[in-house]
């Protein structure tokens, strides 16, 4: 059971990352490579702070300006120094593997001994528990402290997956969302397209260094490999996420980038007890998200010409 | 007021592919002024637009607009006094957002955009309104996707957003052009209603003869980045499409003489 909840907490977390890469990849229309090092920004700047004794709140703040900060960049290389979307990606994550390095002062910080966020959690966790260290859940026992963790990300995603549905419905937030459906039109109606590709990359970012300042507090360390990949593990969130809800409505598809990522971690999970081999994972990622990017435009194809052919026939 | 004052751009300057599209404009349009460009395939029409608009800077000459020399200013600013239609259907509306958030968009044309609400309710009853009275039943589908509407009809609504908060300028680019002849014609019966009655300030392109006879007080024709004729009052209410159908041929048989030879020619028969 303990696995389970650990599970789902990871997912969780995870879903944080999803919901960024919502915002870059379809918000912003950008595919933003940038992610795997502001993932990891977010860990270092978190471990760092707390290992110096900074409180977790504060810390976890930090590295949610830390990832903001980096996907600005991106931004500004990109809308102002006009170098392609790809490539200012790659050059602010390769950037960002030194600037980690620096943070941490080494490859890897371990947090066993610090005050995290999930200590907080546990606090107020074994409080409401009534001072029990373990709970009966369906009849199995669990530390009350994973249970508190669990509870904690389910609350923090929550209540930011609110507040950027809000957000989206403000006057600034549809600008934004218009910004990556027409830059064009959004341009003739007066809006600096330039401000809000930067503004929506910097609250992309900022929400995946979140999701690694949350998953280093989780795991106990953070480590300077951890960011490899993430984009691609957003991505396939957020296509799984589309599939299961099958709208572009702002408020669907932000759940769905949750539940995508929770199903996502689900068919790992699953594709690892039937003899995955854990090398192979983001091999099987990849073109995972390879396939899901190409089958919908394959299958209209073939859809179309086969009504172009029932209509010649 | 618009004034253009010599206006010259070019694209790919100084290389084999080097086009000049706007080869030293000039035109004033004073305030109400409903003036119509026409001109052949490339002869710099949508560059004038553009050039008033923002989308590239020129290269020469200067643009006043409303009291300000708006030359140097980026397009998104300039787009607190300009309205804009484009040719494409698809150029001017978001697709995957609603019909009333397209609108939410334009109402703040010019003006900043914050944490309020985009759509409230008494936005929603104006947007009722003035969307019922285009008669196109889209009054009813406000939570639609823009993008599930057709051609005709995305024109329409744009044309309603440019103009929601009046415009200094209303730039319309062959806005009817990528539409099937009926829609066009609704299209534009509602533009020149709307200009009338707001009594704006437009600068319009179009490519049909009988809509640049018939519409409008003042008749541009362009060609080879020039303005080549300047036609308004009584005699731009007696054009008939056959006259510009002759000037064109004019303009032809100019360019099969090199100026040169036309000097040569003038002098030993005139
Ligand atoms: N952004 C651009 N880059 C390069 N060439 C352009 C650009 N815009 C327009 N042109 C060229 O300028 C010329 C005039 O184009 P345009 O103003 O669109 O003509 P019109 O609208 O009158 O048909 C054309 O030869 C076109 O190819
Ligand atoms: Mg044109």
């Amino acid at each position: 059971m303990t696995l389970v909840i650990g599970a789902w907490t990871m997912g969780i977390i995870l879903a944080l990352l999803a919901i960024g890469v919502y915002v870059s990849f379809r918000i912003c229309d950008f595919s933003d490579i940038t992610t795997d090092g502001s993932f990891t920004l977010g860990a270092a700047v978190v471990a760092t702070l707390l290992v110096t004794g900074v409180s977790p709140l504060a810390a976890t703040g930090a590295s949610f300006l830390a990832g903001a900060f980096a996907g600005c960049l991106t931004g500004i290389l990109h809308m102002r120094c006009k170098i392609h979307g790809l490539l200012a990606g790659i050059l602010v994550m390769t950037a960002l593997y030194s600037v980690n390095l620096h943070v941490m002062g080494k490859s890897n910080v371990p947090l066993l001994s610090t005050d995290t966020l999930g200590t907080y959690a546990e606090k107020i966790g074994v409080q409401l528990a009534g001072g029990q260290p373990s709970l009966h859940v369906w009849g199995w026992e669990v530390a009350t402290k994973e249970v508190a963790a669990l509870g904690a990300v389910i609350g923090l995603v929550l209540v930011i997956a609110a507040v950027l549905y809000w957000f989206l419905h403000t006057n600034l937030g549809t600008a934004l969302r218009a910004t990556g459906d027409n830059p064009q039109m959004i341009r003739a109606l007066g809006v600096n397209v330039g401000t809000m590709m930067t503004m929506g990359l910097a609250l992309a970012n900022g929400l995946v260094a979140l999701s690694g300042a949350l998953l280093a507090q989780y795991q106990g360390f953070a480590d300077v490999q951890m960011g490899i990949g993430m984009i691609v593990l957003g991505l396939a969130s957020v296509i799984i996420g589309e599939a299961l809800v099958g709208t572009k409505q702002v408020g669907l598809a932000i759940a769905g980038a949750v539940m995508g990522a929770l199903l996502f971690r689900l068919m790992v999970g699953l594709a690892l007890r039937w003899g995955l081999n854990p090398n192979d994972l983001k091999f099987m990622t990849a073109f995972f998200v390879f396939l899901a990017l190409i089958l919908p435009g394959w299958v209209t194809k073939v859809w179309k010409t086969r009504s172009a052919e029932s209509l010649h026939a | 007021m618009l004034e253009i004052t010599r206006v010259a751009k070019a694209f790919h300057a100084g290389t084999p592919n080097e086009v000049r599209p706007l080869q030293g404009v000039s035109l004033t349009i004073p305030d109400r002024s409903f003036t119509i460009v026409i001109g052949t395939n490339g002869c710099g029409k949508t560059s004038l637009l553009n050039a008033v608009a923002g989308t590239f800077f020129v290269d020469d000459g200067s643009i006043h607009l409303d009291g300000h020399d708006i030359t140097r200013w980026p397009e998104h600013r300039r787009a607190a006094l300009i309205g804009r239609v484009f040719q494409n259907p698809f150029s001017g509306t978001a697709p995957t957002m609603t019909i009333a958030e397209n609108f939410s968009l334009a109402v703040r044309r010019g003006l900043g955009r914050g944490l309020g609400p985009s759509l409230h309710r008494s936005l929603l009853v104006e947007l009722t309104d003035r969307v019922r009275s285009l008669n196109m039943g889209l009054e009813n589908r406000l939570q639609h996707a823009i993008g599930s509407l057709s051609g005709g009809q995305r024109q329409a609504l744009t044309l309603l957003m440019a103009t929601w908060r009046r415009p200094a300028l209303l730039l319309l680019d062959e806005h009817t052009a990528a539409l099937d002849p009926k829609s066009a014609d609704l299209v534009i019966q509602l533009t020149d209603a709307l200009i009338r009655r707001e009594g704006l300030t437009t600068l319009m392109v179009t490519h049909a003869m009988p809509q640049a006879v018939h519409l409008g007080d003042r008749l541009v024709m362009m060609h080879r980045g020039r303005i080549v004729h300047d036609v308004s009052g009584a005699e731009k209410q007696r054009l008939r499409p056959g006259d510009l159908l002759d000037r064109f041929e004019d303009l032809r048989r100019q360019e099969l003489l090199d100026p040169s030879a036309a000097a040569l020619l003038q002098a030993a028969y005139v």
